[in-house]
């Protein structure tokens, strides 16, 4: 089984100003063999795959590839060497006006000595070659913007396959595929692998890992931080590995809660998923964790709003709550910071004040008319609150660093009073001195509402909760108290393993 | 602040008072409250529309129907009251009505409908040039035309209608303030205080910057956008009305630069004071800016025939100004 290194990272560094992605990265990948990356959001998984790719200049570290030197200036170097890599977004792999055959040749029309004409006859017939070669059964007259999402991702293989690739990487390719398509580029990546091309399949989802796994890496900021090709493969300890599970220092005092703020009862939020039951309590925080694409951004949605679920109903302090807007939530005190703060957060435009003071306008006015001395005055005091590092309440976003622009978002919507306050995934991209302190922050200030925190880091919820609750295939999986907890059967809830098949 | 945050927070002020200055030296008689008048009448029409637009570019929209819709209101207004024979008041409501139905359709295509927006408008322009002929049959409107039945229209522009665009109030000398300039000065007023001072402007600001982060602090962005468009579908029917007023017929050939003056004065306008984004303040700045030197020129006796380079040149220094000097291009 075990084939030769073919493609070798050795002590791979990549640093982005002060701030270190990748701490020395050591990764091979053998012929024939499918290597699973698994990461968290900023493990620094996408910047290796850039790296690898040619997109990004390394930091430091050797690459070879069968044995040479494997320094790509440029993406087109890497693919003309024999490194091709799938990236994550399909339509980023396609074009989507052209038809099939044009696209599966696309990187032939450009380059020396490529003649000035298009030759239709000439495209259909080096399209054909390539499908024929990857048993790719699509109408190669068809524009891709006809096609479903996984035949365009067959499309954006196959083209990358065209150059014969020795390397080949696919980024989260299942991420958008519904099973059976799924299973269609499973096929797929088996015939490669038996075609002896070494593959890296960066993936979050459990199912895909089992099906095509030979070689496990885990990798948690910036280092590999587990290994695993001995059979059977260990994928608890894999999750394990990404997720981490270090001692953590300032262990908290769990605080539970008589009254209850939020009750939920069988919210459906996903084709197909089981029900979601669950009650907050006034005073507790609650972190939901799981891997990505479980639906945790959906439950978060949902609950402010933004979002239907399909079935059941939600109370809030013993009213019927159903939101249709997040104007709605807002108005029964429902506030949510949401997921990735630069496209759902941060109005750019905007300096602090202005950012801090959004979503409560009107309540800012008088008459329409803004209060801009209140504004300032809040401003200052959210500042204050959270310790943002700023020179003033008139600095730009942009000025900021990242966990000063986080906290800036939660600044925004803790400067009025929550009756369930929400923060999805308010960690991410946030350096750790940040976190500590949004995260004392959350728990010095939790009387008086209900506070639920969706994070995929196992280590951030044991930071942050009382309780926690596990989610997986868009619903609730597991529930644990966070004192005496056991955390292998955690790990398990969140790998999706047996325990849950079980059940 | 670094010398450099100055020069692109008050350059365009300082080449604006440069450009006074050296008018006031070169041109005789460029110093006079006559000529200052002059300068606003000149630019009124076109600032007021000017203003509107600025609306829709706040929520990081355009509306390219502006002109035409200012051109549809002055050809209501005419018919209104030399065919249909009606007094001065039916006539703005009419101009008024069509002004904020046009912007409810294009807010409609753009939020509905999906279309872009410089497309939907640039079909609701298209729309409106042709609709506007067809009452007439292509005539422009006055008094005595013949009708396409044959009949012979015999109302007229009513004295208060005309009084839009020829009553001058006494300010300081007698007769001097039209009241196109007042109307373009209390709009002015409104709609900067509109969007710097109250909730909805800055609502609008945040659409305009981050649409999904606007909805997520609460906002109907939806009608937000919407809302931009009947803004300046109302304020083009204004300029309608006054260039009707100026006019005195439904004259069919004019009014054919209104939507370049209108959007390049909204376009200087993200210069002035360092902004880097559509404000009030700055548009009435540049349409002012245009005013000045095309009345500056025309006294020290360039051609009329060398205007429209002259203002394109102007926007195109604002727009290097904007988007490669502040570093802050957002559009």
């Amino acid at each position: 089984m075990v084939g030769n290194a073919v493609f070798r990272v050795e002590g791979l560094r990549k640093s982005f100003g002060r701030n270190e992605v990748l701490g020395g990265i050591s990764l091979e990948l053998h012929s024939g063999e499918v290597t699973v990356l698994m990461g968290a959001n900023g493990a620094g998984k996408s910047t290796l795959v850039k790296i690898v790719s040619g997109v990004y200049e390394r930091g430091g570290g050797t690459m070879t590839l069968a044995g040479q030197d494997f320094a790509p200036n440029t993406p087109a170097e890497a693919i003309r060497a024999g490194v091709v890599t799938v990236h994550q977004n399909i339509n980023d792999g396609v074009v989507a006006d052209l038809d099939v055959a044009t696209n599966l040749t696309l990187d032939r029309l450009s380059g020396r000595g490529v003649p000035t004409l298009f030759n239709p006859a000439r495209v259909r017939r080096e399209a054909k070659a390539v499908a024929d070669r990857m048993g790719l059964a699509i109408d190669l007259k068809a524009r891709v913007s006809d096609l479903s999402l996984a035949d365009r991702q067959m499309v954006a293989i196959a083209r990358a396959l065209a150059h014969q690739p020795k390397v080949l990487i696919l980024d989260e390719p299942t991420s958008s595929l519904s099973s059976v398509e799924a299973d269609r580029l499973f096929a797929l990546v088996d015939r490669l692998r038996e075609q002896g091309v070494a593959i890296l399949y960066i993936s979050h989802r459990m199912s895909d890992i089992r099906r095509l796994a030979d070689r496990i890496v885990s990798m948690r900021d910036g280092v590999v931080s587990g290994a695993f090709d001995a059979k059977p493969l260990d994928y608890e300890g894999a999750v394990n590995a990404m997720l981490g599970r270090k001692v953590h220092l300032d262990r908290i005092v769990v605080r539970s809660s008589a009254k209850a703020v939020l009750t939920v009862d069988g919210l459906r939020i996903a084709q197909g998923a089981r029900p979601i039951s669950l009650t907050l309590g006034d005073g507790e925080i609650v972190a939901v964790t799981g891997l990505v694409g479980v639906g945790k951004t959906a439950l978060a949605e949902t609950l402010f709003g933004v979002r239907r679920p399909l079935a059941g109903a939600m109370t809030m302090n013993g009213k019927p709550y159903a939101p249709r807007s997040a104007g709605d939530a807002i108005a029964a005190g429902v506030f949510l910071v949401a997921k990735d703060r630069a496209t759902s957060g941060i109005v750019g435009g905007f300096n602090i004040e202005r950012n801090v003071s959004l979503p409560f306008l009107r309540r800012m006015s008088s008459l329409s008319v803004l209060k801009r001395r209140l504004e300032r005055a809040t401003a200052r005091r959210q500042i204050e609150e959270l310790g943002i590092v700023c020179r003033s309440e008139k600095d730009e976003m942009s000025a900021l660093s990242g966990g000063n622009q986080q906290k800036v978002m939660v600044a925004r919507w803790m400067a009025q009073s929550a009756a369930l306050f929400i923060l999805d995934e308010p960690f991410q991209g946030v350096d750790i001195s940040a976190r500590r302190d949004i995260a004392a922050k959350l728990r010095a200030s939790a009387n008086g509402r209900a506070t639920l925190v969706f994070v995929t880091e196992l280590d951030e919820a044991l930071e942050t909760a009382d309780r926690i609750l596990v989610m997986s295939e868009h619903t609730i999986v597991g529930e644990h108290r966070n004192a005496d907890i056991d955390l292998d059967r955690l790990l398990a809830e969140v790998a999706g393993g047996p325990l849950h098949s079980a059940a | 602040m670094t010398l450099r945050d100055y020069a692109i927070r008050y350059g365009f002020i300082v080449l604006l008072l440069g450009l006074v200055a050296y008018f006031a030296i070169a041109a005789d008689g460029f110093v006079s409250p006559q000529s200052a008048v002059f300068i606003f009448q000149s630019v009124a029409i076109t600032g007021v529309l000017a203003l509107g637009v600025t609306a829709t570019l706040v929520v990081g929209g355009f509306d390219l129907s502006i002109g035409s819709v200012a051109t549809s209101a002055m050809m209501a207004a005419a018919y209104v009251m030399v065919v249909l024979e009606q007094n001065a008041l039916v006539a703005v409501i009419a101009c008024l009505l069509i002004g904020a139905l046009v912007g409810l359709i294009n807010g409609w295509l753009i939020v509905y409908m999906r279309v872009p927006d410089l497309l939907a408008t640039l079909g609701m322009m298209f729309l409106l040039v042709g609709l506007q002929r067809i009452p007439t049959e292509g005539r422009s409107i006055a008094t005595g035309m013949t009708m396409p039945d044959g009949s012979v229209a015999n109302g007229k522009f009513s004295d208060a209608f005309l009084a839009l665009g020829r009553h001058r109030f006494d300010f300081f000398i007698p007769n001097l303030i039209p009241v196109s300039v007042v109307v373009l000065l209390v709009l002015a007023l409104l709609i900067w205080f509109f969007l710097e001072y109250t909730r909805f402007g800055r609502m609008m600001y945040a659409v305009g910057s981050n649409e999904r982060a606007a909805e997520l602090a609460g906002a109907p962005v939806k009608a937000y956008k919407i809302w931009a468009y009947v803004i300046s579908g109302v304020f083009a029917s204004i300029g309608g009305i006054l260039l009707a007023a100026r006019l005195g017929r439904g004259d069919i050939a004019s009014g054919n630069n209104l939507l370049l003056d209108a959007v390049a004065a909204a376009l200087i306008g993200y210069a002035v004071l360092g902004g880097a984004k559509p404000n009030a303040f700055g548009t009435a700045v540049g349409a002012l800016f245009v005013g000045i030197l095309l009345q500056g020129l025309t006294m020290m006796n360039a051609p009329y025939y060398t205007q429209d380079f002259v203002k394109g040149v102007v926007l195109v220094v604002a727009l290097v100004f904007t988007f490669a000097l502040s570093g802050r291009g957002r559009r």
